[in-house]
Formats: C-alpha cells, structure tokens, sequence
C-alpha cells in the first residue's frame, strides 16, 4: 500500500492527494456510465423513429419517407404541402397506426416484463406469467364456441380477451395476497392458474368446429393487423395511465430485487408494492394482449437485453426494455408483413425466429454477467 | 443515560411457536449491544421485530420515544438501518447503486445530487470508494459486508441493526468489520445492536452483552460480567474456561455437556 503511494507520487506526503485523485476517478467512471445510459436511450430512441420512417414506406402503395413527412405535416398544417390522397389515405388510416400500435404494445410489452420480473424476483418471469395468456385465449374461446361475448360488435374478441385475463390475473392476485402476496406464492398460484385455463382451452377446442378452431389458433398466433385509431385510442389511454404509474416506481423496484427484508428495513412496503405493480402491468398487458394476441417472447427478452447492455438499475431500464420491446416488436411485424408478397406471417411467429437468435448471441457473447452469480 | 431504543413485553410466534416471550430490553445512545445465544434462541428474530420487517404479537418497541409498532414504514427507516447477513443476488446492482438505495427513505420518486453526494460519502468513509463500479456480486464476502454498512450508513438513522455481520468472514475482516462498526458508533454516536455467535468478537468490541436462551435474556451487562462459565453453562449447555487477556474476556471452550430433554 504504502509502496504502491511512494511509486505514483515519488515527492512522498501526497496521500490526500492521490486518494482524492482515486475518487476522482470513480466519480467521473460513475459519470461516463450514467452519460452512456442516457446515451443507450437517446440511441434507441433515434432507431425507432428511423425504422419507422423506413418501415412506413414499406408495403403495396409505394412512397418516399419525405411524402410520408409531408403527408404527416398536412395534416398539422392543413393545405401547407401538396399531398397524394391516395398515400394520404394508406398513411393515415393503414400504416401509422400499424407502426404506432406496434411500438406501443412493444413498449409496455417490454417495460411491464421488466418490472414483474423486479417484484418476483425472477429472471424467468414474464408478463404472461400471471396466467394474461391463457386467460385472454379463454375469453376468445368463450366467443367463439360459445357466442357469449362481452362486447358486440367488430371488437367482441377484445372485450373478451380483456375481461377474461384480467379476471384471470385478478384471481391469481387475490389467491396469493391470502397468503401474503410474496412472489413465490404468486409464481405458483400462476402456473396453477395457467393450467387450469389451459386445459379449458384444450376443452373448448376439443368440442370446437373447424372454423371455430381457426379463429382461436390465428388469435393464438398475435396479429398487428386489426389495429386502427380506435384500437389505439384505447391501448394509448390505458398506457398513459399505466406506464408513467409503473416508472415513478422505478426507485422501489431497484429496492425490491435485493429482497424483502432489506427493502422492508428501507421503508418499501414490499407486498404492498408487488401487488400494485402486479395489477397494473397486468391490466396494460391485457389491454395489449386483446388487441394483437399472444406475442410473448418480448415481455421475456426486451427486459433481459435491456439488462445485459444497461445493468438493473430500473430508473434506466423500464424505458430501455420498453424502447427494445418496441423495436422488437416494429421490426418483427415489418419483417412478417413484407418478407413474403402475397401473404402475411403471424407476427408472433417472426417475433420468435428473429429474437431468439438475437437473445442467445447476446446472453453468450454479453460482457454483462446479468444474473445467478 | 438516555433510552435510544426500548422493547417492552415483546411477543413474537411463528405460527404457533413461541420465539419471543414477554422480552424487555432498553438500550442507550452511542452503544455496541451484542445478542448471543444458541440457534433458535431468537437473535435475528428480535432483531426483524425492532425493525418491524416482522410483525410481533404484542409488545411495545420504541426509538427515541416513538412507537415503531405505529410508526409509518418509512419513518421507521429513517429512524432505524438493518444490514441483513447477506443480500439476494438475482438482479446484480452496482456498489454505488446498491449504497443510494439506503437514501430511500429521505428521498422522492427520484434521487438528487445530495443523495449522490451522501452515497459518495459513505463509500469513502468505508474506504471502499475505488469499488463503487463493481457489481455487487463480484464482491468478496468481507467486500459485501462492507457495502451493506455502507447502505445503512446511507440511511442516516441512530440505530443499526446487524444480523451475524461477521459470520462468513476470515478473521481479518470479522476484526474489520467489528472495528468499523466500533468506530461508527463512538464517533457518530450510533448505537449498534449485533446479533452474533462469535463470543470472542462479541466480548471485544462491545459495551454491552445480552445473552439470550428460548426467546428470554438470560444475563445481560458489562461483557466480563456476562461472560462466565456458569453463564455459558446455562446458555449453551458448555464448559469452557473464561480468562481475562489484554483487559477483555475470552471464552476457551473444554466440551459440552450432555443433553437433557427439556
């Protein structure tokens, strides 16, 4: 010790100096990393409007990305631009709420797995976890064998969905708080549930008739395609209420993943806390889920890639994984759109094959030691 | 002598086990209090009802005056810091992330530059400030011992609270972390109350020692006062000899002595 000083300081009798020098150099590391956090999320920021730009001019009507511009400024400024009102229409009423619906469900996606998987403390946890999946595939089988709906009407799926995973993860909240609402009991009273209505699903579609099979299977496969600004309308005002709710409990979270002693000790009520943040991811993921089905693999891995580039700290990596989420999802559902000309890939199944290779490469090539040291 | 902290007619029960059982106990400022007692005997126990991380079955708790039972849990942190045994470990967090967390209690939604500052602070004082970038997980034992202090010290309370600080470490840091401990508490006028099995460590760095049997103090004082082999007899169920070196005693164990059944 006393030699490694008189190495860097051969003047001797500078030991404040050297020592404040080290902490120099830990803040200003401490610094770099924050500037490089904000850096990611400026970053992805920029990629997601770029690919949307870039996507948006994708499909049968051809445009360039200034006439898709110039057809969004006509509408702000009405007459300021001269506008085809054939890509006028494609653009508004077809592909930007396509390209909005996706990032917003791959935002909250994103963002609710990344925190269900802070208050369960489970790396494996994901925003279908609480049974929203099944729950929703329930309220679709429901319309489809049965004809009992809980909307009429064009959306009389969704309201199905809705309902159904929301009273499937209501049940599975309220068995748990029985028993003190600590994560294990929620992960099992989960899968428990799961299954329960899974095999209600096998059920239904055991007794189902062809054509009532297929419209369960293609919901089972997670769609974009129906999205339009009702649908949007809805998703935006569920999110606004719910995303900002989750982000202002990004500090507890970060409290939450050290366990619930120790955030107990520093004044988090970490049941209480779960079981809020549980509830209320659950009601964006089955707003979501309603509309574009199941699409599970980024509630799972825009949280994990959010981890291995950005670290844990949630004040950072709710909007990342959210930001991911929505990439993801964006550039997957592009890909499932134009990759083959006459028809359209479900996007959950485009989803798995372009994710699961991206996610593999980074979790063995990650320099991040993410978690289970 | 002021009463920092004082437990009245505390009982505590897991499901119809009876840990704690009518424990009184009052502690004074700027103290080191060790608990010693066998396995089960309800050190950590006591411990997670002081800090209300559990919820005892009656009794009255007290921090400078105030009842913790109706304290708000917030208000309970800034008055009282815990630094459990060890940390979970799913999601790794940075040494600095993991030290502003004690902020918590002090602070809004979202953290400032003096609660930065605060964290900055602690980690220097600990002499552990060239770690702050580590992840916790890649801390040695003695290193995340550390940073838990560091947590609590962050949390600006009174009174610490210790779960076997010492009870993973090589005898360096067990000397470390003890002397750190010591320091804290005359300098910052802390009082500390340390449950711990290591009687020699105990006997060392504390003012006071209280040794507790099935959820009772058995003796409680000066630690040359409480430990004696006929103390150590009735806790443990021990012989040793107890000799006095360097002004402080220590605890030679000879053998035990057969069980009885109750």
């Amino acid at each position: 010790m006393v030699k490694g000083r008189l190495h860097f300081s051969p003047a001797g009798g500078h030991a404040k100096r050297s020592r404040d020098g080290r902490i120099g150099a830990s803040r200003s590391a401490h610094a770099h990393s924050v500037w490089r956090k904000t850096l990611f999320i400026l970053g992805l920021t920029g990629l997601l409007i770029f690919s949307a730009s870039v996507i948006i001019t994708l499909g049968q009507v051809p445009m360039t990305v200034s006439e898709v511009y110039r057809t969004l400024a006509s509408q702000l400024v009405p007459g300021g631009y001269a506008v085809d009102p054939l890509v006028d229409h494609v653009v508004w009423q077809i592909r930007l709420p396509l390209i909005l619906g996706a990032i917003l469900a791959g935002f909250g996606l994103g963002a609710c797995g990344c925190v269900m998987q802070a208050v369960l403390k489970n790396p494996m946890a994901s925003p279908f976890t609480l049974g929203i999946s099944s729950g929703a595939h329930f309220g679709v089988s429901v319309a489809a064998v049965l004809g009992v709906t809980v909307l009429d009407g064009p959306y009389f799926l969704v309201g199905n969905a809705f309902v159904c995973a929301l009273f499937c993860s209501g049940l599975i909240i309220a068995l748990s708080t029985l028993k003190g609402a600590t994560s294990e009991t929620l992960i099992l009273a989960g899968i428990a549930v799961n299954y329960l209505f899974q095999a209600a699903n096998q059920l239904f579609s055991y007794i189902a008739s062809d054509e009532q099979r297929t419209v369960m299977s293609y919901w089972g496969m997670g769609s974009l395609n129906d999205l339009n600004w009702n649908s949007m309308l809805f998703l935006g005002s569920v999110s606004a209420v719910c995303l900002p709710l989750l982000y202002c409990k990004a500090w507890d979270l970060n409290l939450m993943t050290v366990g619930d002693e120790s955030a107990k000790s520093m004044g988090v009520e970490a049941n209480r806390i779960r079981v809020l943040i549980m509830a209320v991811a659950s009601l964006l993921v089955a707003a979501i889920v309603s509309f574009i089905g199941v699409i599970g693999f980024i509630g799972l891995v825009a949280p994990h890639i959010g981890r291995i580039i950005l670290g844990n700290d949630h004040r950072y990596l709710i909007p990342a994984a959210g930001g991911i989420g929505g990439a993801l999802l964006l550039i997957a559902n592009a890909v499932s759109m134009n990759l083959l000309r006459s028809v359209v890939i479900p996007t959950g199944i485009i989803m798995s094959m372009i994710g699961v290779p991206l996610f593999m490469y980074l979790i063995l090539k990650g320099k991040r030691r993410e978690f289970w040291s | 002598m002021i009463n920092k902290l004082s437990v009245e007619n505390l009982n505590f029960s897991y499901q119809d086990k009876r840990i704690l059982k009518d424990f009184f106990m009052a502690v004074g400022d700027g103290q080191v209090v060790s608990i010693v007692g066998p396995n089960g005997s309800g050190k950590s126990t006591l411990i997670k009802c002081i800090d209300r991380i559990l919820v005892p079955t009656s009794g009255k708790i007290s921090v400078d005056r105030c009842d913790v039972v109706d304290m708000h849990r917030r208000e309970i942190a800034r008055r009282i810091a815990y630094v459990p045994q060890n940390a979970l470990r799913v999601f790794p967090h940075t040494v600095f992330d993991m030290v502003l967390m004690g902020r918590r209690p002090h602070l809004s939604w979202k953290g400032s530059a003096a609660d930065e500052e605060k964290a900055w602070e602690v980690l220097q004082r600990l002499g552990i400030e060239a770690l702050a970038l580590a992840p916790f997980s890649d801390l040695s034992g003695g290193q995340q011992q550390k940073v838990l202090i560091a947590r609590a010290l962050a949390q600006d309370t009174g009174v610490i609270l210790l779960d076997e600080p010492t009870s993973n470490l090589d005898i360096w840091h067990q000397i470390d972390v003890m002397q750190i401990l010591r320091k804290l508490v005359r300098r910052r006028k802390i009082t500390a109350i340390i449950a711990i099995h290591d009687l020699n460590m105990a006997a060392r760095y504390s003012d006071r020692i209280m040794m507790m049997k099935k959820g009772k103090i058995v003796a409680s004082g000066r630690p040359d006062d409480v430990m004696t082999g006929e103390n150590l007899e009735a806790v443990y169920g021990i012989r040793a000899m107890v000799r006095i070196a360097d002004d402080c005693p220590f605890v030679i164990p000879i053998g035990r002595i057969a069980q009885k059944e109750n």
